[in-house]
């Protein structure tokens, strides 16, 4: 090979990756079931100044590992920054970006909305058609769960909102990825 | 077993020979079974004495530094030496007491969740929960400390559980951290990625950070460096992973740090990165850094690429495995030598017109620079020298040519004023056959001056070479020149006096007022028998410079 001519690149063909996504991300995590595992996770994203949309933690088939489902807004932070702190907790097993396209995630909602005699119907058509159930009646409110994507939830509450929204409580995300066709 | 003394047996087990550290009612059990352990402990006078005591012993040797402390008070005396041991990324394993498990969660006397306190500054923690692990824990403790990026790892032992009676087996091997793995091998075809762009590099520039010493990569870096003329600094960390002075060597970068190291970043088109962080003291206004270059970063934590300056080039590995295969793919494309030839002649025009440089008095005053080169010429350069922070700190990256690694022992991430003098007790237990001179300063010396009576007690024969300028002289410095002069609080009077001060501690102490004197009175010092103090008047209101004003470009550095 002669001295500086081939199969060098140029520097000017160098770029980096652009670290903002613009989109929501969801974390899957996989971590030890020990004590104080989520006050490290939630003490991270403090400390790093990273914001949590959404947060659930629940047990998995196996009894020694708990998943974590986070949602993060991508337009806002890093991911690859969030997801690589997140690697550096000992107690984190494993990490899953979950892609939008392979990903089914729910999660449930109530929603305690006034509902007064001459409303009431228009509230129980709402329901019907986001697959709601009521769960509980009074004379003034009806208490709705409502499972779904996060987009049904939230147009959910927009159509009860101006009936007048008392109360609302969301899980937030859980999520899985698709089997594939073959599987 | 008592759990304590298999604590004990763990310890020795992993190769410790030596612990710092206070005992309080909650470690009574520990402190119990180290009256008989084959383990030397120093009763240093504070705790946080003590854990920057094991960051000492830690940077000095490579090896694990432990510090003890009780429970309450005693740990969270610790947190300064964990956060500073987080920053600079040292290998530590710090073991607290804890009230006794019935009494958790109760406020109990000297009770605090230390565990808690700690999570953002710790590498990783332990909480003991059942007396069987503590073995375990400690095993696995100092495996995380020790490996990847190295960090402080806490133990907390409830005060029950190390009475408690369990059988002892050694754990010998790699524990099994599923969620611990860190990958120490980089990757070939970024690494062949990485040459190419250096040998196609019109104006390079290598920026070594502390992430080599702890690699021990300097002899892997000094190939890479010798395979061309490529130009080298080093961050305040990496001061020694390449040898000042060199042909190469441009000084140290950053705030302080020399025009010749910041213009070359400033106009380079290639920057290696090694075991480096791009701090904010490195890069000033992030936005105008190095607004030519691209970016190879090189890091064992892949959490630190891309994080403050995208990496054109990330390669996420061991300095001490990535620089050998980057230096063979580099030599393996011939580069021709001679591109650099303007870069250098650039440079060169730097060095001339930008020597780092000071008036010297034309009295016997002792201007402080003078005072680090007669350290230099005292020390004959081969001391390990521990420094406080501020500018004494800066003057000694400045004019004290560190030749070789882990011989410059300073916090650079968290800047803890008072660091000096118990990490020089730590080096000098580690490595009893090096000279260890602390540079302190008279603002940081006084805050941890308790510890020259654990110097004296164990006849630990450190140097105390004080710069003694009567302020604490960075802030005055900050003051005086973005303040309007507005002295608020910097002052520190004429009190101690430091010779009565280090005698009433049982040191030998010395004081020194002429510049002619003082290179003769610091060898003095140095041959003379057990810990000594030489108290150096130098010149009040010095400022040093060259610096970058915080919040500004490289290229506008000042003075």
């Amino acid at each position: 090979m002669e001295a500086g001519t081939p199969d060098l690149i140029k520097l000017e063909d160098l770029e980096v990756a652009n670290r903002l996504t613009g989109r929501k991300h969801v974390l899957s995590l996989q971590v030890e079931n020990r004590a104080g595992v989520l006050a490290r996770i939630a003490g991270l994203f403090s400390r790093r100044g990273f914001n949590i949309d959404t947060l659930t933690v629940g047990p998995t088939e196996d009894p020694n590992i708990s998943r974590v489902t986070l949602t993060v807004d991508g337009a806002l932070h890093p991911i690859d920054q969030v997801t690589k702190q997140l690697h550096k907790l000992v107690n984190v097993i494993k990490i899953r970006d979950m892609e939008p396209e392979q990903t089914i995630a729910r999660e449930m909602a109530l929603f305690r909305v006034s509902a007064a005699v001459e409303n009431r119907a228009e509230i129980m058509q709402f329901a019907e058609i986001f697959r709601g159930h009521i769960l509980d009646v009074s004379r003034r409110t009806l208490t709705i769960e409502v499972t779904g994507t996060s987009d049904k939830i939230e147009a959910f509450e927009r159509m009860v909102r101006p009936h007048g929204l008392v109360e609302m409580a969301r899980t937030g995300e859980v999520a899985i990825a698709r089997s594939r066709h073959d599987a | 077993m008592r759990a304590a003394d298999a604590l004990c047996e763990a310890l020795k087990d992993e190769g410790v020979k030596h612990v710092f550290g206070i005992p309080g009612g909650a470690n009574l059990p520990t402190y119990d079974a180290l009256y008989d352990a084959d383990l030397t402990h120093i009763q240093v006078r504070h705790e946080q004495c003590g854990g920057h005591a094991a960051e000492g012993y830690a940077k000095a040797s490579g090896r694990v530094g432990v510090a003890l402390a009780t429970s309450g008070p005693g740990a969270t005396n610790l947190i300064t030496p964990i956060a500073d041991a987080m920053m600079d990324s040292v290998p530590t394993v710090f073991i607290t007491g804890q009230v006794r498990t019935d009494l958790i969660g109760t406020d109990g006397f000297q009770e605090a969740d230390v565990t808690g306190i700690t999570l953002p500054i710790v590498k990783h923690s332990f909480m003991v929960s059942d007396p069987r692990q503590i073995p375990e824990y400690i095993h696995e403790a100092f495996h995380i400390a020790s490996t990847g990026r190295p960090g402080p790892v806490l133990v907390d032992v409830p005060q029950d559980l190390s009475r408690a009676d369990i059988e002892y087996e050694p754990s010998t091997g790699i524990p099994d951290l599923p969620g611990y793995q860190p990958n120490t091998e980089g990757n070939i075809k970024q690494i062949r990625l990485a040459a190419k762009a250096l040998a196609n590099s019109q104006r390079p520039v290598i920026y070594a950070g502390g992430g080599v010493v702890n690699a021990n990569a300097s002899e892997e870096l000094r190939e890479l460096c010798a395979s061309d003329k490529l130009p080298v600094t080093c961050t305040v960390m990496g001061l020694g992973a390449f040898p000042a002075p060199h042909a190469q060597w441009l000084g140290m970068l950053g705030m302080h740090g020399t025009r010749s190291a910041n213009y070359a970043m400033d106009t380079a088109d290639l920057i290696v990165a090694v075991g480096a962080r791009f701090d904010d003291r490195i890069t000033g206004k992030l936005s105008e850094f190095a607004p030519r270059a691209k970016f190879v970063h090189i890091d064992i934590d892949p959490a630190e690429i891309s994080k403050n300056v995208p990496a054109h080039i990330p390669i996420v590995g061991d300095a001490k495995d990535v620089l050998p295969k980057l230096t063979r793919e580099y030599r393996a494309l011939r580069p021709d030598s001679e591109r650099l030839d303007t870069w250098w002649k650039q440079i060169a025009e730097w060095r001339e017109k930008y020597p780092l440089s000071y008036e010297d008095s034309t009295d016997s005053e002792i201007k402080p620079q003078r005072m680090i080169q007669a350290m230099y010429a005292a020390t004959g350069g081969d001391a390990i020298i521990t420094s406080d922070v501020g500018q004494h700190q800066m003057w000694a990256a400045q004019y004290y040519d560190f030749p070789e690694p882990r011989r410059w022992l300073n916090s650079g991430g968290l800047g803890t004023m008072g660091f000096g003098l118990p990490a020089a007790i730590g080096a000098k237990v580690a490595c009893p056959d090096d000279d260890v001179v602390c540079l302190a300063g008279d603002g940081s010396l006084v805050m941890v001056c308790q510890e020259l009576a654990t110097a004296a007690i164990h006849d630990i024969p450190v140097k105390i070479f004080l710069m003694n300028n009567g302020y604490m002289g960075m802030v005055r410095q900050w003051q005086e020149l973005f303040w309007d002069g507005r002295y608020s609080s910097v002052e520190m009077g004429a009190s101690p006096d430091w010779v009565k001060l280090a005698e009433a501690f049982g040191v030998t102490a010395m004081r020194a007022t002429d510049k002619n004197d003082i290179e003769d009175q610091m060898k003095t010092a140095i041959e003379t028998d057990g810990p000594v103090l030489v108290d150096v008047r130098v010149t009040k209101e010095e400022n040093c410079f060259p610096m970058i004003p915080a919040g500004a470009a490289a290229r506008d550095m000042v003075g």
